[in-house]
């Protein structure tokens, strides 16, 4: 396997407030190039955490109390913070998780979407509206002169979304995450913005580290998958091994509670109580709790 | 296979376009008193500024022999004094242009410094919240338990009547009104992702405040703006009332009003169509400031 992109080692966070209630336990990732990651749990496993770890956006009340993020073989929480900030943006770039909050709505697309381009590759000019131009097309959006000079409020959350993916890729980045991207939209634009998402993503030959909730998306777009419970990894491998036969009983049960259309009658299978209690106690044994309300 | 799983993409844009009208036009039309109300204060500043130009006399020629003259309406008027004289025989229609101007000097200055101060406080306040916020806070928290109008008496007759004490005293109350707006403002507008979005670019935090989140603040700021030059022109009118506000060779509206009060019996216009000005001022600021709300509501915080 060629070296890691992103390699995550022993990451562990924490809330800053006592009781110090941890978030994630000693976890370790590793994204390797052109590799989409899914980073897969239910809600308050602690896959935004990493997401925002890596990105320096953690909130206030989050810190991270040990391990390493190394990209490219450079520790991005112990570098300087000018060399961070050269990074961030022109090689790790984020694809949101609300497009309807995560662009200005007081500022033109046109002017959003090259922000990179023109602080970090000093574009302008002729020049630079021509990128935007050609980026707008990569997304496949419509008359992308006209869409560059509207707001965000004239748009709809797919062209967002699209926007968004583009601003990402517009500085050409070796990583990017994406916090569930399609989280916010409806089904039918989530395929496309996945699908867009993977051409990008392969024509680019960028590693994606894909935060979801959904078993769903991971099956169609990632190479590779980790699981989280409570801040803490269940099961990692390549997505085909991992969902044709689940290691962890937790894997199976996320799975058994994810609604497949192929199978009519069936429901939705909720994770049992049993399962839950054997985790809970599984997590016990390392000290910790499942967070309830991140 | 991962390829094949997901539907072709279709292409989106083009049909969003609006031609035609550009879209504050439209709101205009959506809001016709903003139309109004702006421009009966447009109106207003025009003739405080030509005050010498437009007004039909001198606003301090005192003539005995025409006191107490009723308006042009009304039987044994002059019809060179269209809304009367005061017991003075001063011309009470440029008297009225003529205390416009201290109405609107008031009200400009003092809204605008009380706004920036406010808003610079808020926008510190609401995006470094911490020991910041908690000093700014509780600041606004003691200001906010003293009784404005007694509190600007009270300044002024420590300062010194003028224009620059009004005018220094409005600010000095009415600060909190912008700050604690806008903090709050800027809190909600920090939690955005979009904040977070220019962090990941490596963005700096003063970059930030002043390029990403201070825009989405502005319209509320403006809406301020306009609702306190109501209160302005208010508390310029009581202490000139009272007497604490410019010396008595300039007139005021105020002023008008409290001499007026005194011959009440024998020439209400001399008390009326001060009062009747201040009033309809007033208003227009408020419901200036009320049309310019909902146009930048929907729109900008959607």
């Amino acid at each position: 396997m060629s070296p890691a992109l992103l390699s995550i080692a022993g990451l562990s966070a924490r809330l800053k407030r006592p009781p110090h209630t941890p978030l994630l336990r000693s976890v370790d990732l590793e994204v390797a190039p052109g590799e989409v990651h899914g980073l897969v749990g239910e809600s308050g496993a602690g896959k935004s955490t990493i997401g925002k770890a890596i990105l320096g956006i953690l909130p206030g009340a989050i810190e991270l109390a040990g391990g390493t993020i190394r990209f490219c073989g450079e520790d991005l929480l112990a570098m300087p913070a000018g060399r961070r900030r050269e990074i961030l943006g022109s090689q790790i770039a984020l694809i949101p998780q609300d497009p309807m909050t995560s662009l200005n709505p007081s500022r033109r697309i046109g002017d959003q979407l090259t922000d990179g381009l023109r602080l970090k590759r000093g574009l302008n000019g002729k020049a630079l509206e021509d990128k935007a131009v050609s980026l707008l097309r990569d997304v496949q959006i419509n008359d992308p002169e006209a869409v560059l000079r509207r707001y965000p409020h004239e748009l709809s959350g797919g062209m967002r979304q699209r926007i968004l993916i583009a601003a990402a890729f517009s500085m050409d980045p070796k990583l990017i995450i994406a916090d569930e991207p399609t989280t916010a939209l409806d089904v039918t634009v989530q395929k496309e913005v996945l699908r867009l998402i993977r051409s990008m993503q392969a024509s680019h030959g960028t590693g994606v580290l894909f935060v979801t909730h959904d078993l769903g998306v991971v099956a169609q777009i990632c190479d590779r998958v980790t699981v989280l419970y409570g801040g803490m990894i269940v099961e990692q491998g390549a997505t085909a091994d991992v969902l044709a036969a689940p290691s962890h009983p937790y894997t199976a049960a996320l799975m058994a509670a994810s609604p497949r259309h192929d199978q009519t009658g069936s429901g939705m299978q909720p994770i049992p109580a049993s399962l839950t209690a054997a985790l809970q106690g599984e997590l016990a044994r390392h000290g910790l709790e499942r967070v309830t309300h991140a | 296979m991962v390829e094949r799983a997901l539907p072709e993409i279709p292409r989106l844009g083009g049909s969003v376009a609006h031609r035609g009208m550009p879209s504050w036009l439209k709101g205009l039309r959506r809001e016709p008193r903003v139309v109004v109300a702006g421009g009966y204060l447009l109106l207003l500043l025009l003739a405080a500024i030509f005050a010498p130009l437009v007004s039909p006399h001198d606003p301090l020629e005192q003539d005995l022999m025409l006191n107490t003259l009723p308006p042009a309406f009304s039987a044994g008027a002059d019809p060179g004094y269209v809304l009367g004289t005061d017991s003075l025989g001063r011309d009470i229609a440029s008297r009225l242009i003529h205390g416009a101007r201290v109405a609107l000097t008031v009200a400009i200055v003092a809204a605008l410094a009380a706004g920036a101060f406010g808003t610079v406080l808020g926008l510190l306040a609401g995006y470094y919240g911490g020991w910041v916020d908690a000093v700014v806070s509780r600041l606004i928290d003691i200001w906010m338990a003293f009784p404005p109008v007694l509190l600007s008496i009270l300044l002024v007759a420590m300062i010194g009547t003028g224009l620059t004490s009004v005018i220094l005293a409005i600010v000095i109350i009415d600060w909190t009104r912008f700050c604690r707006v806008v903090r709050s403002e800027t809190l909600q507008q920090t939690r955005m992702d979009y904040v977070d979005a220019a962090v990941v670019l490596g963005r700096s935090r003063w970059t930030i405040l002043t390029r990403e989140v201070l825009p989405n603040v502005l319209p509320v700021v403006l809406v301020l703006l306009s609702l306190e030059m109501g209160i302005a022109v208010i508390v310029e009118a009581v202490l000139s009332f009272v007497g604490l506000s410019v010396s008595s060779d300039m007139p005021t509206w105020g002023g008008m009003i409290a001499e007026g009060r005194q011959i009440i019996y024998h020439g209400w216009w001399v008390m009326v169509f001060p009062l009747s000005l201040l009033v309809l001022t007033v208003l227009a600021f408020n419901q200036l400031g009320d049309g310019l709300r909902r146009l930048t509501d929907p729109v900008m915080r959607r």
